[in-house]
């Protein structure tokens, strides 16, 4: 059966689609709408559900739950329940205080009397119970305030009619925590569709909401086995929409919350479903521009998938590399530190399979210009499992980095990651004294060759332009003959044009 | 160049010289391999070079296989790969090799990265009308229906984009899998793909027959646009309008109205917004008789939508929704079932909603006519432009020529006035900037006198703004009005104010004297300048600030073509001599410049001398200085309204630090790299004035 909504409150997607909320008018003068933002008072912000409320109907307090007989409890708590599914205008502070205050009474009673009384939670209650949560919390959240909302910086926009939903959130908190609560009833009516419209109001900007919302989503996820699958798509579907097209959604970070406990629960070996989602949605999270705001919870997820399955080791860090970051200094330094928590349980096996790629781009972190990426880089050597890594493969890991660490020694402008690559250069001295003098060596013949190489491929270059300007010049008299008298010479014919 | 390589060199041309075979394949892919991300890209960004020294055959059999093996990379490479193989044809053998490319192309178009993917199904839909109708049915249809029926949403999504370009080329039977392929896309379990698939469904009902239209393509734009998400749901309203103009109007009303009605009813803002937004294409497509009885309706809702972004959505469309009404009657309607919601909006609590009526709401004059605006919108205007939000009033400032047209500028000046005055004395200079540049125009419709009265101290006040772009846009307002004016005027009240200003103790002040000469003497003509402003400039070349010399050499360079060669001899060589063996470098450079372009002058016969020899040897010698920025280069770009402010700000603070730089008032020296310093100066340096 479907849940029946008033009309009040089918809720749809919150999260933007990709047009900007508000519509530029024709700015004559160009100045920032930002700076202007800030410069006036804050917008008191609509719920966008008053608008299909009708009349009001006068609110009058009922008898309270404790005082009636068993008998007309439930007739009694029916009736508080279509009370508190009566919505009110928190915009409008003074309006209806007396209504607000009848409801807000219901609500406080109905979160005591499902917490504590047992026996309320009987079948014909239920439907009546999820009509009022869905009334209250279902809702298409307001344009954002602010187009270009940072949760780092910006204050978010509270939500007014939180002294009501706060309690409707509590009472269904409740509701799903009670002994009585049976969910082969309640799955009638958490259904898909009101998943769906739960999972959309994580794009609250209000931090309280989604804090209930991360706990409910939980709860729901723990008793309904029939949705579990359902919610797992609908949220890979809010990360990819959140990557690819909006890189706008509020919730971000719960949601990952909420998943870092469900991989914990996966049963081994991990379903091929499980793993794409790894690959295809949690690693592309990586190149999301806030992702500062959910990458504890992130790499949390990243970690608890590798300790299920070590296989998966090789997808993940080919999968950061690919995405790590090339211009944002302050993500190099996140990448960094999840690498390093992976690094950690690491199996010996996989490292093997990653250390090339892997330590070429510790390195390039080590020269970066920016000495917090050089310092968290040159750190893994302060990391003992590492290090023993790097010392079982070091004939692998040193040519890797040898070159760069040599240069940036030499070459670095802040005297702690001079210093500090001087441990780095030691440690390799002292792990494979050999080793070291041989790169030492050779890293001026391997300059020069460098130079050589860049040589070559400026006159390969260069020769294929004039080429390419004879062609079209129309110099085209001979015949295709020469073609035959390439494939011999292949490797060695660089760049002698 | 892929043009160039095309059916007219073909396979022949990879002959020419022997030296050509010393480019295999091997080589340019090593290229095309570097582990240098940076070198790869510039390899693939040149990828029709390599094609080109490898000719067609070997391109075909031995870069696209690597090519389309090798697809995993960065997307950046990647992007550059898409971008190259749309304009590949050529390079492969024409038309009848095209095929060859669908094979990369087709990985590229389910990588995970949105922009490689868009430009991979770009290049595709390029490359598919090089191919032949049977080449078509053979080759890229059914890449096509492997992309719809792929795994990941990433392929399903570029399918989207590929109906439209096959399905007129196609023959019956394909067509109808086309469609086929197309329906279970709309209803596609990911919402990514119903997005790809609402947003390309106008497209692809242009495309199709009319019977399909109706039988498929109405029933899709129906399900898609009672999609469960909103992010669907807003694209089908887009549909809409491409759906509605194939449609007749008893088919419109009976297929498509009742969805689109519930769309403007929607609970979710973003798609009301979408129907606002859209407003005007609906109105057109749908044709007079359904505006009237559906769309004012909705619009009525719409201007007093709960969300201030749909109203103000909306009120953006209030003009042309009115234009395009019938004529015949129109004027009723408008103030019958506009108006009174248009009233309640000028008093609306968003100052975007305000500002987006005020930026149309001029327009309504001249449909309305004289009595009507006089009796109706004037009060509104009038209310505009007393608003708290300078956005607003700057927005009905800039359209009053509309209402100049029907009743006069006059009728408003009384509240006009204090309006100009606030917004030329408002704290933001952008605002004031902003200003500036509606004088001339104010200044026209309102004519001299008045303008003498009430508006030319506020014009000299700018000239001392402690901004440059505001004291820089004063300089350009002048010559503008003296172009409106006319000579005299500007001899009589503006030149002679702008000359006292070259004894202000403030150099930047005497600089903005030479900046006003600069832009006033070609308006102002050969006698005013050589008697009134060459003994100023002249007079400057002796100034203490080495800022105001070398501008003296600028200002001289300028004006020399104004000049007859008599002064240019007599009174401009000296001066320019004597600068050019200034104790300072840029004045010397400066002066160096100018000596060399004046001379030009005095050698040329006289015949020619109207000529301006100003020209690009010097300007782009200008340009490469850094000090040379005092003036000119900047400005265009400041012209730009929608500039981010921070980055006006800084290039604000750029001319007032390089004028600072010099300045003795004010020892700042700036490193002009460093934006934050700049931000910080441009706030301190502006003003020794006291």
């Amino acid at each position: 059966m479907e849940t029946k909504l008033p009309p009040a409150s089918t809720p749809t997607s919150p999260s933007s689609p990709g047009l900007s909320p508000v519509p530029p008018p024709d700015k004559v003068d160009g100045f920032s709408r930002r700076s202007l933002r800030r410069a006036r008072p804050r917008r008191s912000h609509s719920s966008s559900q008053f608008r299909y409320q009708s009349n009001q109907q006068e609110l009058t307090p009922l008898p309270l739950l404790k005082d009636v007989p068993a008998s007309e409890l439930h007739e009694l708590l029916s009736r508080k329940l279509a009370q508190c599914g009566v919505m009110f205008d928190f915009l409008d502070c003074v309006a209806d205080l007396k209504g607000k205050e009848v409801k807000r009474a219901a609500l406080n009673e109905l979160v005591e009397c499902v917490g504590s009384t047992r026996g309320v939670l009987i079948e014909p209650v239920y439907p009546d119970i999820i009509r009022m949560i869905s009334v209250n919390i279902f809702r298409t959240l307001p344009p954002s305030e602010n187009p270009e909302f940072d949760p780092e910086e910006d204050e978010p926009n509270l939500e007014p009619s939180w002294p009501h939903l706060q309690l409707v959130y509590e009472f269904f908190l409740r509701f799903l925590e009670s002994p009585d609560f049976q969910p082969s009833v309640a799955k009638r009516y958490v259904d898909q569709k009101f998943v769906l419209m739960l999972l959309e109001l994580f794009d609250s900007e209000d931090p309280r909401e989604r804090e209930y919302l991360k706990t409910i989503l939980h709860r729901v996820y723990g008793k309904f086995l029939g949705l579990r699958a359902y919610i797992r798509k609908q949220c890979s579907h809010i990360f990819l929409r959140f990557i690819y097209e909006l890189e706008h959604f509020n919730g971000v970070a719960e949601l990952l919350e909420i998943l870092g406990s469900i991989i914990n629960g996966f049963a081994l070996p991990l379903k091929t479903e499980h793993k794409q989602f790894l690959v295809r949605v949690l690693i592309p999270l990586h190149s999301v521009k806030s992702l500062s705001v959910f990458h504890a919870q992130l790499a949390y997820c990243v970690v608890q998938f590798l300790e299920k399955d070590a296989t998966l080791t090789e997808h993940v860090i080919r999968g950061l590399l690919k995405y790590w970051p090339k211009t944002c200094t302050q993500k190099e330094v996140m990448f960094l530190g999840e690498m390093e928590e992976i690094l950690d349980v690491i199996e010996p096996s996989q490292f093997v399979k990653i250390q090339e790629p892997l330590f070429k781009q510790v390195a390039r972190c080590v020269s970066s210009p920016h000495f917090q990426v050089a310092e968290r880089a040159l750190y893994f050597w302060n990391n003992e499992y590492i290090l023993s890594l790097i010392e079982d493969n070091c004939h692998t890991v040193l040519p890797a980095v040898f070159g760069t660490l040599y240069r940036v020694s030499k070459e670095h402008w802040n005297q702690t990651i001079v210093s500090l690559i001087y441990n780095v250069l030691k440690t390799f001295m002292e792990m494979n004294g050999k080793l070291f003098d041989e790169l030492t060596a050779s890293y001026k013949l391997e300059k020069q060759q460098e130079q050589q190489k860049a040589r070559e491929r400026q006159e390969l270059w260069q020769g294929l332009e004039e080429l390419r300007l004879r062609r079209l010049q129309g110099t085209q008299g001979a015949k295709e003959a020469p073609l035959q008298r390439l494939t011999p010479q292949v490797a060695t014919s660089g760049g002698q044009s | 160049m892929a043009g160039a390589a095309g059916p007219g060199t073909g396979p022949g041309a990879a002959g020419g010289n022997g030296d050509d075979s010393l480019y295999p394949i091997a080589v340019l892919i090593d290229e095309l391999r570097n582990e240098d991300v940076q070198l790869r890209l510039n390899s693939i960004k040149k990828l029709s070079t390599i094609a080109l020294a490898l000719g067609v055959e070997r391109t075909r059999t031995e870069l696209l296989p690597f090519l389309t093996d090798t697809i995993y990379d960065e997307d950046e490479v990647l992007l550059a790969l898409a971008e190259q193989l749309g304009n590949f044809t050529g390079l492969v053998g024409g038309p009848d090799f095209a095929h060859c490319l669908l094979p990369p192309l087709e990985s590229l178009a389910t990588v995970e990265e949105t922009v490689v993917r868009d430009k991979a199904v770009e290049s595709l839909r390029q490359i598919s009308q090089e191919h032949t109708p049977v080449a078509l049915e053979a080759h890229f249809v059914p890449l096509v229906k492997r992309l719809a029926g792929g795994d990941w949403f990433t392929s399903r999504t570029s399918a989207c984009g590929l109906f439209s370009v096959c399905y007129p080329r196609a023959s019956a039977g394909v067509r109808a899998e086309i469609r086929q392929h197309f329906r279970s896309l709309c209803s596609d379990d990911t919402p990514m793909v119903r997005r790809a698939a609402a947003s390309k469904l106008g497209e692809l009902a242009k495309v199709l027959e009319l019977d399909s239209v109706k039988s498929e393509i109405v029933p899709l734009f129906t399900s898609l646009a009672s999609d469960e998400q909103d992010s669907v749901r807003l694209l089908a309203v887009e549909a809409c309008v491409s759906i509605a103009q194939l449609l007749s109007q008893e088919d419109l009303e009976a297929l498509v109205m009742p969805t689109l009605r519930q769309a403007a009813e929607d609970k979710s803002w973003r798609v009301r917004y979408m129907v606002a937004d859209k407003f005007s294409e609906l109105q057109r497509a749908v044709g007079p008789k359904i505006t009237l009885s559906d769309l004012i309706p909705a619009f009525q809702n719409l201007l007093k939508d709960c969300e201030a972004e749909v109203r103000a959505a909306a009120a953006h469309k209030v003009r042309e929704l009115c234009e395009n009404l019938p004529t015949e009657g129109r004027e009723t309607i408008i103030m019958n079932q506009i108006l009174p919601y248009i009233k309640e909006l000028v008093s609306d609590t968003n100052q975007h909603v305000k500002s987006a009526l005020a930026s149309v709401i001029m327009g309504l004059s001249t449909i309305l006519g004289k009595e009507n605006t006089i009796e109706h919108l004037l009060p509104l205007f009038l209310a505009q432009l007393k608003d708290e939000c300078p956005e607003v009033r700057l927005n009905i400032i800039s359209n009053l020529d509309c209402v100049n047209e029907v009743i006069g500028i006059r009728q408003l000046s009384q509240s006009l006035l204090p309006a100009i005055v606030e917004l030329a004395e408002d704290a933001k200079w952008r605002v004031r900037l902003a200003i500036i540049e509606y004088m001339p125009l104010l200044a026209g419709q309102l004519g001299v006198e008045f303008f003498d009265e009430k508006l030319n101290s506020l014009c000299m006040a700018w000239l001392v703004d402690h901004v440059y772009a505001v004291r820089e846009a004063a300089t350009t307002n002048l010559m503008k009005l003296v172009q409106r004016f006319g000579t005299e005027w500007a001899q009589s009240t503006i030149v002679p104010r702008v000359l006292v200003m070259a004894n202000d103790p403030n150099y930047l002040h005497r600089m903005t004297t030479l900046f006003c000469i600069n832009a006033l003497s070609e308006a102002c003509g050969q006698e005013i300048t050589t008697k009134h402003m060459l003994p100023v400039v002249v007079k400057m070349a002796g100034d203490q600030v080495a800022n105001v010399r070398f501008n003296v050499a600028k200002s001289l360079q300028k004006i020399g073509p104004i000049l007859d060669t008599e002064a240019l001899r007599e009174e401009v060589k000296p001066v320019l001599q004597k600068l050019g063996q200034d104790e300072d470098v840029d004045v010397q450079y400066f002066a160096q410049e100018a000596i060399s372009v004046v001379a030009r002058r005095l050698h040329r016969p006289p015949g020619e001398a109207g000529v301006i020899p100003d020209a690009e040897g010097s300007e782009r010698g200008r340009a490469l200085r850094v000090r040379g920025r005092g003036q000119d280069p900047g400005r265009a770009h400041r012209k730009r309204a929608a500039r981010a402010a921070s980055e006006a700000a800084v290039e604000a603070a750029w001319f007032g630090g390089t004028d600072a730089a010099k300045g003795p008032a004010c020892q700042l020296r700036v490193n002009p790299r460093d934006a934050l310093a700049l931000l910080e100066i441009a706030d301190l340096v502006p003003f020794s004035r006291d």
